[in-house]
């Protein structure tokens, strides 16, 4: 059975020009310990239809789908309470700007510890201990002493290991990854992705990585899918995608690498015929 | 004939920062004796990371902030703004595009106003002829004649980075440090600006200074490469050097931090992931 599975989901905001489709019928399934990445350009709906799934979009939005279910459970026929034992606990979530995604006002230590008495239903010693020890996992040096540091007093690596820490507390089976690296350096980059991949296969999760990073992509995923303009253009194993990509679009991306430059100019996504609507060229 | 547009001698930028009652002052030294010259038409590359001073640098080149010693020498001339004014020559000359094109434009500005103001600061050109300037440019960075009476919010992430562009040429300068110009931009309109960016300066022979911490990008633009750390520039060389044979050991854990995105090294992840 799937861990996630995804058929046709569709979202649409309300504006005051009328209904903005930003995912046009996405189907998409994750099994247990896979790593899958989702690939796009700013506008494709990658990190919507994720939010969707953590039930995180405003109320502007409008999700409807043929089957949101994780784990065979159906999101969508959830109440909200229901809902809230899942989201944070099966399905965990961390996102691109650390330093925002913290509350300033508290300590890493209280953010880490409030997740585990939510939903582990821990007493206070427990929480302590199993915060230590999830700052440990994360690569903390001097965990106890760290936990009561607030946010602006540890830098932007550190922030998005303590993001991490919150998101793998209770053990989750899914890990959705929104842009876990863009606003850090290279050298930072590559300790989170590793950070990440071993704790993917030390706890058996499921991870949903979204990025627009290839790099990214090529160093960690297993599956990728593609997508642009709210819909799917290509979905594949990560070496048939690199190796041979289907869609126009695929190839676009991959060209516009600076590392796959040949000659003066880089190739851009108008020298490829693509349907500016995004269907599949 | 090459000419030398920027030479940099052993540039030191040092910051106090004031005690207050429980902290004693101290002294952050930001750069710390860094030397390079690039000539006319070429592209010098400077990357690091965050904290290892390439925007401090970048600051002392584009004259907003003055060095703590050391000299700099713009075509020839040398410039030392903690002693002497500024010409209206050497402003014209140094101009910088920013990262962010969210932040660096004026929300409250229209596009043709936004090109306009350099020279209505700097030139006494009359306004029929801004106006004319202002349109040519536009057309020149890829944008039309009628964004002209537009405002930055009606455009995307890649075009406001034209506009800053533009901003920047209007005064004709000789140098444009530009300080991680497509960090903020998709891979499709990153390739794009890159490409203009390669346009303009065969077209108007400008001399690049690239703030990076993006290798893949470096490597496609730069001519010549300094890899900055702690504020000391540990290696300097040409862009076949540096990349082909990295001296120093924190360049080469720069390029191993690079993720691959080649066939090869994802067959090898994978092989090694099913070995695990």
């Amino acid at each position: 059975m799937p861990l996630l599975q995804i058929k046709n989901l569709c979202v649409s905001f309300d504006t005051s020009v009328g209904a903005f489709m930003a995912v046009k019928g996405i189907d998409m399934s994750i099994e247990p310990r896979e790593v899958l990445a989702i690939v796009g350009e700013s506008g494709s709906g990658k990190s919507v239809s994720m939010l969707a799934v953590m039930g995180l979009l405003p109320k502007t939005a409008t999700v409807t789908a043929d089957r949101m279910a994780f784990n065979g459970v159906d999101l969508l026929g959830l109440t909200g309470e229901q809902r809230r034992k899942i989201i944070g606990r099966d399905i965990a979530m961390i996102f691109q700007e650390p330093m925002a995604s913290l509350n300033p006002c508290f300590t890493v230590g209280f953010q880490i510890e409030e997740v585990l008495r939510v939903h582990m239903g821990m007493d206070r010693a427990q929480r302590r201990a199993r915060a230590i020890e999830l700052m440990q996992q994360v690569g903390i040096a001097e965990p106890a002493e760290r936990l009561g540091s607030y946010p602006h007093q540890m830098s932007g690596g550190q922030c998005q290991r303590v993001m991490i820490a919150i998101a793998i507390a209770c053990n989750p089976k899914l890990l959705i990854a929104d842009e876990p690296t863009t606003a850090l350096d290279v050298t930072i980059q590559k300790q989170i992705l590793d950070l990440l991949m071993r704790l993917q296969a030390e706890h058996g999760m499921g991870l949903i990585m979204i990025t627009h990073n290839m790099g990214v992509v090529a160093e960690t995923a297993d599956r990728v899918i593609v997508q642009y303009k709210g819909r799917k253009m290509e979905e594949a194993d990560v070496l048939s995608l690199f190796e041979s990509p289907k869609s126009n679009y695929t190839k676009a991306l991959l060209s516009a690498l600076p590392d796959n430059a040949t000659g003066d100019r880089l190739p851009t996504i108008s020298d490829f015929a693509l349907d500016p609507e995004g269907a599949t060229a | 004939m090459t000419q030398t547009v920027l030479q940099a001698k052993n540039l030191v930028r040092d910051y106090h920062v004031g005690g207050g009652l429980l902290t004693k002052a101290r002294t952050v030294h930001a750069v710390k004796g860094v030397s390079f010259s690039v000539e006319k038409g070429k592209t010098l590359a400077i990357v690091g990371e965050s904290g290892c001073g390439k925007s401090t640098l970048a600051r002392i080149i584009t004259l907003i902030d003055p060095a703590t010693s050391g000299d700099l020498l713009i075509d020839g001339n040398k410039v030392d703004i903690a002693h002497s004014a500024l010409t209206p020559e050497m402003r014209r000359k140094v101009q910088i595009v920013f990262q962010n094109p969210y932040g660096s434009l004026n929300p409250r500005q229209k596009i043709g106003d936004v090109l306009g103001e350099p020279l209505k600061i700097n030139t006494d050109i009359p306004a029929a002829e801004r106006r004319d300037r202002a349109m040519a440019m536009l057309k020149k960075v890829g944008l039309a004649p009628e964004h002209y009476n537009r405002y930055p919010h009606m455009f995307s992430g890649g075009q406001r980075q034209r506009i800053a562009i533009a901003r920047a040429l209007m005064l004709n300068p000789s140098l444009l440090v530009l300080d991680e110009p497509v960090s903020a931009l998709d891979l499709s309109v990153q390739a794009q600006v890159l490409n203009l960016l390669a346009d303009l300066q065969d077209e108007f022979q400008l001399t690049y200074v690239f703030i990076s911490h993006d290798l893949s990008v470096v490597r496609y633009i730069a001519d010549d490469v300094m890899v900055m750390y702690f504020g000391e520039a540990v290696e300097y060389g040409s862009r076949d050097a540096v990349f082909s044979d990295p001296k120093h050991s924190y360049t080469r854990t720069l390029f191993a931090a690079t993720p691959r995105a080649d066939v090869e090294s994802i067959k090898a992840r994978l092989a090694k992931k099913k070995a695990a």
